[in-house]
């Protein structure tokens, strides 16, 4: 370890009667986290405020929080700690301390989506995923940074400043769930949620270190999730473990009737399989389109290394051609802005959020037009934009309906390659973290951060960054892709090369983290 | 810019007929008489107090999701059948994106082009001639809210110094019915619209109020030249579109209006402007409203927070065999078992009486008994309370006793209309209110005899009048004994009684 948290005058006094030093609470995983606490050694209301000693410490640095409510989850800490103390049963997670992406709705907290046009919205109801994580017990610690309504891959889109990568402040965490990444890897929280809508969760694990999973698409509910591209919006774990996103996915997920895009199937056994760690005979599929120019030398020798160690654990490594990813990108880029051009239109000052130039003349078209000009950044701007002009009547079946063409297309790639192999591989990223800064003004070449993430978004299956290793000191991600609903076998292969390459470096990766 | 030029310098109408012929076609916005909204729970009932019908789904607030109403599903199916619609199998919900205030996402959830039903027909029948209207299609959507403009003149968004909405309406569950442009004819458009509410009521999935706005009609109007004898038909004219006309009147107005103008326009070689126009019901004039060259690219797109509509084929075979009997359908029977005219079923209908009638004729009134007491005394009564015929406290099978009595001649209409007073004072049935009131017909001829007698005697003038075979006469001397006997006697009956005394039958 080369991180050690100073701890606070409330933990220290904590420490003195805990079967846990307070200084290696927020270093837990999540699963002993809550083992600690099923066990009485140490209180939930002491791991919350641990993690909340550790955001002040630390977050003026990181700005991976946009909203703390320490009240708030010392309340459920304490709840959690008089039931258990009462001798009721208690759920996996529960006292764990959790991040917030802030696209999803929760009671009790302001909703921004990383955005001004939302600053000061409270909503009146929790999402799907807040209810369930609130019925496992789970500690909700507050809302983290993103990039603006989830459109970007580095959490500079977003309207209250950047998140700084822990790995080294001068770079960027990812993105759009910069701010979940970020708390993991900080050690302000064992446990985030984030959403990937074209890569928005794998991204930034990959690029902090970490365990991040996009479920299938209608494995875990989008109700409250605030849509930026309802038809590849997924909200999913990251974690500094397979164990630990396992066992969060299995918190979230299941079929919720209040979105019709959820389906009603049983949740994929992911916490069995990523307590497995057997892969002989595996069969697994490296896409030959994911790779070559464009991608850090240092990404293809870690991502190789990698596989070879899936060779060594006993799995059949193959390589296998997916011809259509190549149009992933530009289809996603057709897609996506088109259902955000149409999703972000109720943002118009009317009946929530900013409200500019309603001096009692203005009728209300101008001042929805002067709300949505002062209150969305210049990424959503764009995206609007390009979204507006794909849909437009005469430019719809060359835009919007052939990026629809094209992603039947890439489906039929996965499928065709799941007929020889159980899952594929790639990196998750083409490089490693870059500096905050460089690739501001060049939309393009941000947008090729999720060359490799995006065509599980489009074909729906679920997919994990795992940390693959070190490049220039900092983190690199290996993706790990499934077919639709056999999420498990991404904590299969997850598990099994996680204990593999902890134990080829000696450690976890994360402990190679520089100290804040 | 066009106005709408002054009703005096407009062809009239048979002039303009007589050069042009009018090509209309109907797009009908009916809400389904749902429960709950088309894609959440929220109540639908009209009339609540403003925004207190809402949730996170129908305000559009960020991250809620809609879930389709299965009933909505089924009463537009029910919609479809009834029309003689081709029901699809699978298709879509779209988004139609356009940006106003009194619609929460700035997008509706429709269907654009995989509506759930297309190509089917209603006939229309207007003075004996049958009209088929081609239905093109029938499709679902959500309402909006209301705006309310508040401080201008009009209650029209110009003038106004702010604007209120209500979000009560938003998201209740319409369907939308699109016709050919089959119709030739203000007459059968209104005649259309009719039907389309009585077979729409027949189904019970809508209460079709147009008042209320639970039917609202748009009118799309052109006209053509009217090809000389042998020549094909000309092409279609540019068409208007008059929106929101809320009463049969108003619709049958308001193309006949459009008629008439579009013809002066053309007249003076003028051309029609596409554009929506409203209808003033108090000019009875149509205005330009926004023009459509302009309007809104709506850039549907299929909704994707919805799964596809997959409707197995046994869901909608068993709601085809559920149909009710339909208006069609049910007047032929009346006709034939009942013996009415088209004309009596017309008058049955306008004084909301149908139903009732034919439940008084199940509960073993003759037909003609049971329209006579429904059209001319209950009728006026409900009138009288302001209230419907349905409403009054008085059943089918008691109307059905009450004329049974009077056709055995054991109440006479006057007696009848007492024991309706008793009836609908809470007095019982008709049974016990003519013991309780003493109101039968004095059958006992002694009583009856006797009052004859007297009449006769004093007035023997009027007698040997009689009895010299002026019948006619006699007249004076029935209303005496109706009088002596409290009206509770046939008046028939106590004139044949006299004429027989008189030896003059």
């Amino acid at each position: 370890m080369t991180d050690h948290p100073t701890p606070s005058a409330t933990t220290s006094a904590a420490a003195t009667t805990s079967a846990v030093a307070a200084t290696d609470v927020v270093q837990l995983t999540a699963a002993a986290t809550a083992a600690a606490i099923a066990a009485g050694e140490l209180s939930a209301v002491e791991a919350t405020q641990a993690a909340l000693d550790r955001i002040a410490k630390v977050d003026h640095t990181i700005h991976a929080f946009l909203h703390v409510d320490a009240e708030g989850a010392l309340a459920a800490a304490r709840s959690v700690d008089e039931r258990r103390a009462a001798g009721e049963r208690l759920g996996p997670l529960a006292g764990v301390p959790l991040a917030l992406k802030d696209v999803l709705t929760a009671r009790g907290m302001p909703t921004t989506c990383g955005s001004r046009i939302l600053e000061g919205w409270h909503a009146p109801y929790d999402a799907t995923v807040v209810n369930r994580l609130r019925a496992a017990d789970v500690v909700l610690l507050g809302k983290v940074n993103m990039d603006e309504f989830a459109m970007g891959s580095s959490t500079e889109n977003s309207a209250y400043g950047p998140t700084r990568n822990p790995w080294d402040t001068t770079r960027i965490p990812g993105g759009s769930s910069g701010g979940s990444a970020a708390a993991v890897a900080a050690f302000e929280a064992p446990l985030a949620i984030g959403t990937d809508t074209g890569g928005s969760i794998r991204q930034p694990a990959a690029v902090c270190g970490l365990v991040g999973v996009k479920p299938t698409y209608g494995g875990v509910s989008r109700y409250g999730l605030v849509a930026f591209s309802s038809s590849l919006d997924q909200a999913g774990p990251l974690a500094r473990t397979v164990t630990d996103a396992a066992l969060l996915h299995a918190a979230i997920a299941g079929h919720d009737p209040l979105d019709s895009t959820s389906v009603d199937v049983p949740v994929p056994a992911v916490v069995e399989a990523a307590g497995r760690r057997d892969i002989r005979g595996l069969r697994v599929g490296v896409v030959r389109e994911l790779a070559g120019d464009g991608y850090d030398p240092g990404v293809q020798a870690a991502f190789t290394a990698a596989v070879e160690t899936l060779t060594a654990l006993g799995a059949e490594v193959v390589e296998v051609s997916c011809p259509h990813f190549t149009y992933a990108l530009p289809a996603y880029y057709l897609i996506a802005p088109s259902e955000c051009s149409s999703n972000l239109a109720r943002f118009d000052a009317m009946r929530f959020g900013l409200r500019i130039g309603d001096d009692g003349q203005a009728g209300a078209e101008e001042v929805m037009s002067r709300t949505r000009e002062a209150g969305f950044g210049p990424e959503v701007k764009r995206r609007i934009i390009l979204g507006t002009y794909a849909l437009s009547s005469g430019y719809y079946d060359a835009y919007y309906g052939q990026a629809q063409k094209v992603r039947t297309l890439i489906s039929r790639d996965f499928a065709a390659a799941f007929e020889r192999v159980d899952v594929l591989v790639s990196p998750t990223t083409p490089t490693p973290a870059f500096p905050l800064g460089a690739k501001v003004d060049d939309p393009v070449a941000m947008y090729l951060s999720d060359l490799c993430t995006i065509p599980s978004n489009l074909a729906g299956g679920p997919a994990m960054s795992l940390p693959a290793g070190l490049v220039d000191g900092l983190p690199v991600g290996i993706q790990i892709m499934a077919p639709p609903f056999a999420d498990d076998r991404l904590y299969l292969v997850g598990g099994a090369l996680e204990e593999a390459l902890d134990a080829q470096r000696g450690h976890a990766l994360l402990d190679e983290a520089p100290a804040l | 810019m066009s106005t709408a030029a002054p009703a005096s310098a407009l062809p009239s109408y048979a002039d303009a007929l007589a050069r042009y012929e009018p090509v209309i076609g109907l797009e009908t916005h009916v809400e389904l008489g749902t429960v709950s909204k088309m894609f959440c729970g929220c109540p639908t009932a009209f009339g609540a107090e403003p925004n207190t019908q809402v949730c996170p789904v129908c305000l559009g607030l960020p991250g809620a999701l809609p879930v389709v109403n299965e009933a909505a599903v089924r009463f537009a199916v029910m919609i479809g059948l009834a029309l003689h619609c081709d029901i699809a199998s699978w298709c879509r919900f779209a988004r139609k994106n356009y940006f106003y205030p009194d619609m929460p996402k700035n997008f509706q959830i429709s269907q654009f082009d995989e509506p759930l039903c297309t190509d089917g027909w209603l006939d229309v029948e207007v003075d004996g001639e049958v009209h088929r209207v081609g239905i093109t299609r029938v499709h679902m959507e959500e309402d909006t809210g209301k705006s309310l403009h508040v401080g201008g003149a009009t209650g029209r968004i110009h003038g106004a110094t702010h604007s209120l909405v209500d979000y009560n309406r938003a998201g209740i569950p319409l369907v939308e019915i699109v016709t050919e442009p089959d119709v030739r004819s203000p007459e059968v458009a209104r005649a259309y619209v009719d039907e389309l509410r009585e077979l729409i009521r027949a189904l019970d999935v809508s209460d079709v109020r147009m008042e209320q706005g639970s039917l609202r009609c748009d009118a799309n109007v052109s006209l053509r030249r009217r090809p000389a004898p042998g020549e094909p038909d000309a092409p279609f004219g540019t068409r208007t579109e008059t929106k929101n006309l809320n009463s049969l009147r108003s619709v049958e107005r308001a193309v006949r209006y459009e008629i008439s103008r579009q013809a002066g326009r053309l007249d003076d070689g003028e051309r029609i402007r596409q554009e929506t126009r409203h209808f003033d019901e108090a000019a009875g004039r149509t205005s330009p409203g926004r023009s459509k060259e302009e309007a809104t690219d709506y850039r549907y797109f299929p909704e994707p927070d919805l799964t596809p509509l997959a409707l197995p084929v046994q869901y909608v075979d068993e709601l085809r065999v559920g149909l009710p009997e339909l208006p069609a359908a049910r007047r032929a029977r009346l006709i034939a078992e009942h013996g009415y005219t088209v004309r009596d079923l017309t008058d049955l209908r306008n004084a909301g009486v149908l139903d009732l009638v034919e439940q008084t004729v199940a509960a073993g009134a003759t037909p003609a008994a049971a329209r006579k007491w429904w059209l001319n005394e209950l009728a006026r009564r409900a009138a009288d309370a302001g209230s419907q015929p349905s409403d009054l406290a008085i059943s089918p099978a008691d109307v059905a006793r009450i004329t049974v009595l009077v056709a055995g001649g054991e109440l006479t209409d006057a007696l009848a209309r007492k024991v309706i007073d008793g009836v609908l004072a809470g007095e019982g049935t008709p049974d016990e209110v003519i013991a309780g009131r003493g109101l039968a017909v004095v059958a006992d001829d002694g009583a009856l005899t006797a009052a004859v007698d007297a009449a006769i005697a004093t007035a023997p003038d009027i007698a040997e009048k009689v009895r010299g075979g002026k019948v006619n006469a006699v007249g004076p001397l029935v209303g005496a004994v109706m009088k002596a006997m409290k009206g509770q006697a046939d008046a028939a009956s106590v004139r044949g009684l006299l004429l027989e005394r008189l030896g003059a039958s």
